[in-house]
């Protein structure tokens, strides 16, 4: 069964970044860029499922700029088998990444699409759901743990009161949270091997995707700053101040 | 204009959600529509005719909503979309599951989980664990939108009186089903609609401890508890304590954060609290960049003590 894993560059989790002066954006010259975490979740669940025998190949896929090869060259160090970059300098939203990847479905023709729950950028939290509506697939958002037996997929899912289980009908899409899997390290030896696997290269005329923008960001805004608080000396301080200054106990 | 807002129900009673997300309709402006695609649902259906500002109840009543699958809510209000301008969902579990496929089915975009809306077209959102407000406008001409509850007020549950017009139901997709749930059982406020959170982390050090030092402050305070990332990770909590840019956003008027560092990703989940708390040992935490209060101590002796005195 062939596996698909769309990943996406995002500035790195550590960065606070900053909006521009000129309000038209954050600033994300000279900052750490790195595989969207949910991502490298979605990879090592696809490697582990290939560990497994249930998957046979990998296939890695971002869509973007010139440098998503590295993202791809980092899933491919963690076990991806191959990897396509749709290039694209446009700035892409989420319903044209899932008719771009809708695409690369058609063409590959994968069981499994396994994504990300959200990009830590534009915290969309979308394009797996869409890419499942364009396939007419199931889907099951927000996995903490799958099993594949057969043509059947047992997700657990993260839900706002627990947890939910519900099985899927393969083809499908899953899309990763925090607690399905701990990503291992790329080491140096598949770091190496990773530069070797194929990388292929297209665009989105190609795969007869339109994917001008629907939206226009008009403007960037700080968030409102909090009002920098006191320390206080000790408990009876707290409790003076929460009752008399604050009034909330 | 015409809004349609997604509800969000246990087949008996409105989840509280809808009550914010339909809040966010009334300010978009024109007529707001309710959909309850449920099964048995008729108590949700007239729990929403009931919420101040609907106009009217679309109520889909069949089988393949027993579960609240998204393949089966997702073709129910496409089914249903016709005439709306703007459709629009909580940014909750459900939600987030709902909304882009319905969108992905119109080809329209989404916007995710706006916290103002400008005018119809225009709104804001919050990007980058809410780093940066971005003000978003929509070429679209049916715009879908996951509404961030914390910032529009909840719309009164009762005193409205719309009509209920039932609707044919979908049949199930057949590529989905359900298995279980474990739902986690409490007798706290929910977390998103808690007045006070008592939250802890890492600090706590175990499940154990989590349970022996946090309870009886909650119970004094009447308190929901949330937890960070490394908490739930750690397995002292489950799942949907977690508050954060990938768990939960709360705004509560006082927000008590214990043991825990203060992450941008925790933060994102919960800056927006009235009064914010910290207690930790390490007084370069960043969490006491956000605090109102702060107090450096060993969280083992100042919550102990804190209950005590109050
Ligand atoms: C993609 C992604 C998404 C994430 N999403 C979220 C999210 O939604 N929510 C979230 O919370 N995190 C999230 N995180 C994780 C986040 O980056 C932090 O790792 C996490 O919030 C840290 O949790 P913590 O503060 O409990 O632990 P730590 O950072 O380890 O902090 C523990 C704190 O406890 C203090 N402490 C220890 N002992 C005591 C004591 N006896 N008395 C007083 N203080 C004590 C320490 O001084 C320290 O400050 C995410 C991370 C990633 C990469
Ligand atoms: N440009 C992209 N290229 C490849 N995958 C993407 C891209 N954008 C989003 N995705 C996938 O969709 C998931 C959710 O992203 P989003 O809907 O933007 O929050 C990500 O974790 C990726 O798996």
């Amino acid at each position: 069964m062939k596996v698909l894993v769309p990943v996406k560059r995002v500035v790195d989790y550590n960065v606070k970044v900053r909006v521009k002066s000129d309000n038209s954006g954050v600033d994300i010259a000279n900052v750490k860029m790195s595989m969207n975490p949910f991502c490298e979740i979605a990879v090592e669940e696809a490697v582990r499922l290939k560990e497994k025998g249930v998957a046979t190949e990998i296939i890695a896929v971002s869509a973007g700029v010139a440098q998503c090869q590295e993202t791809l060259r980092n899933a491919m160090a963690i076990g991806a088998d191959r990897a396509i970059l749709i290039e694209t300098d446009v700035e892409l939203q989420p319903l044209a990444v899932a008719k771009l990847l809708k695409a690369v479905v058609d063409k590959e023709q994968p069981r499994l699409v396994i994504l990300g729950k959200q990009a830590i950028d534009d915290d969309a939290n979308q394009t797996g759901q869409m890419l499942a509506a364009l396939l007419g697939w199931g889907q099951a958002t927000f996995a903490s743990k799958v099993e594949i037996a057969g043509d059947v997929a047992t997700v657990t899912r993260e839900m706002d009161g627990g947890l939910e289980t519900i099985s899927l009908k393969l083809p499908c899409i899953i899309t990763t949270d925090l607690r399905l899997n701990e990503p291992r390290y790329a080491t140096l030896p598949n770091i190496m091997k990773a530069k070797k696997k194929e990388l292929a290269n297209m665009k989105p005329a190609e795969l007869g995707v339109d994917v001008a923008p629907r939206l226009t960001t008009l403007r960037v805004d700080e968030p409102p700053k909090r009002q920098g608080g006191v320390k206080v000396a000790d408990v009876a301080a707290l409790i003076e101040k929460l009752k008399n200054e604050a009034k909330v106990i | 204009m015409a809004n349609l807002v997604i509800a969000e129900h246990d087949q008996g009673s409105l989840k509280a959600a809808t009550l914010n997300v339909i809040s966010a309709a009334v300010a978009i402006g024109g007529d707001v529509h309710v959909l309850v695609a449920g099964h048995n649902a008729a108590a949700a259906a007239t729990a929403a005719s009931q919420v101040v500002g609907v106009s009217k109840v679309l109520h889909a009543d069949g089988a393949a909503h027993a579960n609240l699958l998204s393949e089966n809510a997702a073709a129910q209000v496409v089914a249903n979309a016709s005439g709306y301008t703007h459709i629009l969902a909580a940014a909750t579990a459900y939600g987030k599951s709902v909304a882009p496929r319905v969108a992905a089915l119109l080809d329209k975009a989404q916007i995710s989980d706006i916290i103002k809306v400008i005018d119809a077209d225009t709104f804001v959102r919050p990007i980058y664990a809410g780093n940066a407000y971005a003000t978003v406008k929509s070429s679209d001409s049916v715009k879908v939108l996951t509404v961030r509850g914390t910032a529009f007020a909840a719309a009164a549950k009762t005193g409205g009186s719309a009509t209920v017009e039932t609707v044919a139901a979908v049949a199930d997709s057949g590529v989905a089903s359900f298995v279980s749930a474990e739902v986690t059982k409490s007798e706290r406020p929910e977390l998103t609609a808690a007045k006070i959170i008592v939250s802890g982390g890492r600090g706590l050090g175990s499940g154990d401890k989590y349970r022996e030092v946090l309870t009886p402050l909650a119970d004094k305070l009447g308190a929901a508890l949330g937890a960070s990332r490394a908490a739930v990770d750690a397995g002292y909590v489950p799942n949907d304590y977690q508050v954060g840019q990938t768990g939960k956003i709360v705004a509560p008027d006082l927000y008590i954060a214990i043991g825990m560092s203060g992450a941008i990703q925790h933060l994102a989940g919960m800056k927006d609290s009235k009064v914010i708390v910290a207690i930790n040992k390490d007084a370069d935490a960043p969490i006491f960049g956000v605090a109102d209060y702060g107090l450096v101590a060993d969280l083992f002796d100042a919550v102990p003590e804190l209950v005590a005195k109050l």
